[in-house]
């Protein structure tokens, strides 16, 4: 038997605000993560030795470590040093930083993709580098890294739970404590793998819709 | 073409090496207005290698460049920029940008470089669009043209910055033989317009009806250099007349642009 005023009443109010903070997150971390994501592939491919080993030893760094530590040491470690960030803030840090490596490879490789002779073309119409690297390779590669960039955000989705461990309280943990307080486990986490489900297929759709926005004729088939 | 006309390039003792082979030892030439200068030679000779030292896309070991008198200093990017705007570059494999459309290749750089304004840029980039006849084609992108169209956007692309000099780098080169034409028709026409030209090319044709000099590159020198009539007919050396009559033998004579 179902008990409708649990749902009703007490779980979907609590999950409420939980969900909306997890947008909250995913709606700072994606934008800024994927900026800084350009700003160090750019750094890496087009940077002097010493900004581009910075931007090599950020990616190793941010991808080789689990995210959860990076989110003990912002959130539990840094105020041994004097700063305290909130939980939000901490979180948010935390997913800017590990997105904007993973995303940081994928426009790597989109922009090494990206044919020589673009650059050169450019360089030979009298634009400078950095110029040419902004409004030529850029939004050939970041076409290119869409695929790729949108496997990372919708994985940022999910794992915007983390930001439960540094106790912000987020869609997994306001389901986790209306769980335990009513000891309805299976319910609960049905119904926050759902929501889950729901709005990575709704970003995904999205993140199509705009990939073939961008599309122009002689990238169709590239797909 | 008379030699007292206007100084606009003069190339000084180019010395160019990747690793330990050297591909130029020692280029001199100067390219006065409206002249027409073609250079031929065996591939991998150092030709492309060449064009590139004069826009200083390849940095020259040893050597000068100098436009109307100025010399490029490649130590400073922002004069190499400003250079750059008024040496047309013409590459064999068009590169023209993948993601804009013909028109948008031809008016970015008036609008990013020349910080031109954008109605302006594109009735600018409309009318060097219409040169080349591809008013038609305007809007439609790189991959929906033939590669004669596409190099005659990249030309287009090029005349719009209003340069002192072209430079062509095999431009019919990576076309399908029925293309050539085109695009032989749109550089013969310029030409004939004063414009002032260095061609690297293989179409003897093209060489012998418009150049004003042929440049005769091998292993890294220039090895003859002279009107075509002189380099076809009394050539300094056996190894020039075996090359042309090769060329000739190979790409043919004539090549339709003529018919334009």
């Amino acid at each position: 038997m179902i008990n409708w005023q649990f749902f009703l009443e007490i779980l979907f109010p609590a999950l409420q605000e939980g969900f909306l903070m997890t947008i909250k997150l995913v709606c700072w971390s994606i934008p800024i993560g994927l900026v800084v994501g350009i700003v160090i592939a750019v750094g890496r491919v087009y940077g002097n030795i010493i900004v581009s080993f910075f931007c090599k030893a950020y990616i190793v760094f941010f991808r080789g470590t689990p995210l959860l530590i990076q989110l003990f040491i912002l959130y539990y470690g840094l105020p041994s040093l004097g700063i305290y960030l909130s939980p939000f803030v901490a979180s948010v840090i935390g997913f800017i930083l590990c997105s904007s490596a993973y995303h940081a490879e994928y426009i790597r490789g989109a922009i090494q993709s990206v044919k020589s002779g673009q650059i050169l073309a450019a360089q030979a119409l009298g634009m400078s580098k950095i110029s040419a690297v902004l409004n030529i390779v850029l939004p050939q590669a970041l076409r290119r890294a869409i695929p790729g960039c949108s496997n990372e955000i919708i994985y940022l989705i999910k794992y915007s739970s983390l930001a439960f461990m540094v106790t912000c309280i987020e869609l997994t943990g306001a389901g986790k404590i209306v769980a335990s307080r009513y000891f309805a486990y299976t319910e609960v986490f049905l119904v926050i793998g759902v929501i889950y489900l729901a709005l990575v297929s709704l970003v995904s759709k999205l993140l199509n819709i705009l990939e073939d926005r961008l599309a122009f004729p002689g990238w169709e088939n590239k797909k | 073409m008379p030699k007292n006309k206007e100084l606009i390039l003069q190339v000084k003792d180019i010395h160019k090496s990747f690793g330990d082979k050297e591909v130029l030892k020692g280029i001199s030439f100067e390219v006065h207005k409206g002249e027409t200068k073609v250079i031929i030679g065996p591939s991998g000779m150092g030709k492309s290698t060449l064009l590139r030292c004069i826009n200083q896309l390849t940095i020259p070991d040893k050597g000068t460049i100098w436009l109307r008198g100025q010399e490029v200093n490649h130590h400073n990017a922002r004069q190499i920029n400003q250079f750059r705007q008024k040496i047309g570059m013409v590459f064999q494999d068009f590169n023209l940008f993948d993601h804009l459309n013909a028109v948008s290749n031809v008016e970015i750089a008036l609008i990013k470089v020349k910080g031109m304004k954008k109605q302006e840029a594109r009735d600018k980039a409309m009318s060097e669009l219409q040169k080349v006849g591809l008013v038609k084609q305007a809007f439609l992108y790189p991959a929906e043209l033939s590669g004669g169209q596409k190099q005659r956007v990249s030309i287009a692309r090029a005349l719009a910055m209003d340069p002192e000099v072209m430079l062509f780098d095999e431009p019919t080169s990576a076309l399908d033989p029925e293309l050539i034409g085109e695009v032989l028709g749109v550089m013969q026409k310029l030409a004939q317009e004063g414009m002032t030209m260095v061609v690297v090319t293989h179409e003897m044709g093209f060489a012998r009806s418009v150049a004003d000099e042929i440049i005769f590159l091998e292993r890294g020198r220039i090895l003859e250099s002279g009107p075509p009539e002189k380099l076809f007919y009394q050539p300094e050396y056996e190894r020039t007349r075996k090359f042309l009559f090769k060329l000739t033998e190979l790409y043919g004579d004539i090549k339709g642009y003529h018919k334009r």
